[in-house]
């Protein structure tokens, strides 16, 4: 054993050396190993987010060079009802989809953490709708939701609930229903099952010792789950408010804005304002307008989280 | 030194889909079968089944005859008995379609490499070079995750412009690893914080490079975190639309999810045969992989998430 060991121990004294020596090149080396992703997050990222703010300020339209216009863009749009209106939804949507994705996610992550055969065949089965790329599950959605072909019209029609085909995506209300419908759909799988990841580190004998000490099935849920799972709550949700909040494919494939501009969100109104009118520095405002909603969003759970970790008593790490 | 992958794919199989069979059957004895059959199978068949229907209807609807199409009086519109592949005939035969998907695959696996390299380099230089301020950028980059593409696509489009790449597949492979990067590299940073410290001090007191420790030490150990990390960049180019809707412009260029959404929405009353047909087509091939690779999957998303 110690003529195995007297080896060792000779390298172990020149590896801090090695390292030693690495030390004052380690910075340059980390600098060529950042080149390739820097590149890129700078070239397409940090410079169009500056130049989209910029273009916000100018009156730039597809084809020609804009000028400075100062706030001209914004009060523009401050005076813009349909501008209004788009907020107005987005917010609803965001809200609306958050709420009901996280209550139904936390449900069924909660279902779906309980023992039973085919466990792993349905977990991976309900993580399906969020890989379909949502364009083409917006387009079934389409179609189930037709006017005139409707399955779901037809359904209630012989069960003898309605009389005549619900216009789904042609009447305002029913509309920002269906659309809100098809978003928490995609987004549930994706709460669900990092829900379940958090689900599956609190430890069992928890509940064990809870029930023991005559604790119900709420209050083993309420004291116990719910003050685990909150560091991933908060993570999961901002990512689920922020992308709902910039959702634009799924609107596209459905109403396109419509009908009346009542599921018009901010990123298809800019998509529209901008690339499909030409008005570049418009479209640049109204994107740009969402950057206070989201600097918000991810502040509120930012501060969530903080606030939870202090609570527990736990390091900032 | 061999064992080690094996030991990292089973913690993640703890952690993801395959569960504590050990431990979470615990108090299940407590609660009665017909207590059971209300509070957990039957709202969980219904979730599934909402979660699924979609995807029947799809694939019932592209095999199904135009005209029991649009008849749901004589005939039962959840089921048909005379399929027909016409419209997948139409599709492959009578469109891009094959084109289109094509651009897809190519542009998604372009932009996947090009991602995966620069993150893998990002990644570890962040974890193991330690190099000064490295904490902070990895901060930023986690800020640029949260840079959504729909306040980027209009600024972009002019840089696009400016660069002469508008409506080139070249464009997509160059924008989406913004979308890529920050999320592959917080995961492959996971990945390689579980690496062992010892084994690149070994490598360094044999004299191994720091590109040699990357490509013979670190790499193959953090296989499963390159699959996963492979699988969902790939999954997330697939799924792109805003981009690839703003910067491409002629029929043959266009990826599927674009294409499908204009070019195949006309006036035709019988369009949805095709336009289900072409999204379920469009789907297969993600939902095939994710088949194979369910396991990564799961890591993949729960991975982003935790860090």
């Amino acid at each position: 054993m110690a003529d195995v060991a007297i080896p060792r121990a000779k390298p172990q004294m020149s590896e801090d050396n090695a390292w030693t020596r690495l030390k004052h090149n380690r910075n340059w080396l980390g600098f060529w190993f950042m080149v390739p992703a820097m590149a890129f997050l700078i070239f397409f990222l940090a410079y169009p987010l500056g130049l989209g703010i910029w273009l916000s300020f100018t009156d730039t339209r597809i084809g020609r060079v804009g000028h400075f216009v100062a706030t001209e863009n914004y009060e523009w749009l401050w005076d813009d009802s349909i501008f209004w209106l788009s907020v107005f939804n987005t917010l609803l949507y965001t809200f609306v989809a958050s709420a009901l994705k996280f209550a139904i996610g936390l449900y069924l992550a909660l279902l779906l953490n309980e023992n039973m055969p085919f466990k792993a065949m349905l977990r991976a089965m309900v993580l399906i709708p969020f890989i379909v790329p949502t364009v083409l599950s917006a387009l079934a959605f389409w179609w189930i939701f037709d006017s005139q072909f409707s399955i779901i019209s037809w359904s209630l029609k012989h069960l003898g609930l309605i009389n005549q085909n619900i216009n789904f995506l042609g009447d305002t209300t029913w509309a920002r229903i269906c659309v809100i419908f098809a978003n928490i759909w995609r987004g549930v799988p994706f709460v669900a099952i990092t829900l379940l990841a958090g689900l599956q580190t609190v430890s069992p004998s928890l509940y064990e010792a809870a029930t023991l000490d005559g604790a119900t099935r709420w209050q083993n849920f309420r004291f116990i789950t719910y003050p685990l799972l909150t560091p991933i709550i908060a993570v999961v949700m901002t990512f689920s408010v922020l992308f709902t909040f910039t959702d634009f494919q799924l609107i596209w494939a459905m109403t396109r804005g419509g009908p009346v501009n009542a599921t018009h969100l901010m990123a298809t109104l800019s998509y529209q304002r901008a690339i499909i009118a030409g008005q570049l520095g418009e479209g640049a405002a109204i994107s740009s307008a969402m950057i206070p909603f989201l600097l918000a969003a991810i502040m509120v759970s930012w501060f969530g989280l903080q606030r939870r970790k202090w609570q527990q008593g736990e390091n900032n790490d | 030194m061999t064992d080690l992958p094996a030991s990292k794919v089973d913690l993640k199989a703890v952690l993801s889909t395959s569960a504590r069979v050990d431990n979470s059957e615990g108090m299940s004895y407590l609660q009665s079968v017909p207590r059971r059959l209300v509070t957990l199978y039957l709202p969980l068949t219904i979730i599934v089944v909402v979660l699924l229907f979609p995807f029947y209807w799809m694939a019932l609807t592209s095999v199904k005859p135009d005209d029991q199409l649009l008849d749901l009086d004589r005939f039962n519109p959840f089921w048909t008995w005379n399929p027909t592949f016409k419209h997948f005939h139409k599709l492959l035969f009578e469109s891009y379609y094959p084109h289109w998907l094509w651009n897809t695959m190519y542009v998604a696996i372009c932009a996947t490499i090009l991602s995966i390299i620069a993150s893998v380099l990002a990644a570890y230089a962040i974890v193991r070079l330690r190099y000064k301020g490295a904490n902070l950028v990895g901060g930023l980059i986690f800020l640029a995750y949260l840079v959504p593409p729909s306040i980027l696509f209009i600024p972009l489009a002019t840089v696009v412009f400016q660069y002469g790449l508008f409506d080139s597949p070249l464009a997509l492979i160059l924008t989406y690893p913004t979308i890529l990067i920050p999320f592959s590299t917080w995961l492959l940073m996971g990945y390689f914080k579980t690496i062992p410290f010892e084994l690149e001090e070994c490598a360094l007191i044999d004299g191994a490079s720091r590109w040699q420790i990357l490509i013979k030490i670190v790499l193959p150990l953090a296989i499963p975190g390159l699959i996963s990390a492979f699988i969902f960049c790939f999954t997330l180019c697939w799924n792109e639309f805003i981009y690839a809707l703003t910067f491409l412009q002629s029929t043959s260029n266009k990826t599927v999810p674009v294409a499908i959404v204009n070019e195949f929405v006309d006036g035709d009353i019988y369009r949805w045969g095709s336009l289900m047909a072409g999204a379920l087509a469009g789907s297969l091939p993600l939902v095939i992989l994710y088949a194979f690779f369910v396991e990564h999957y799961v890591s993949a998303m729960t991975g982003a998430v935790k860090e």
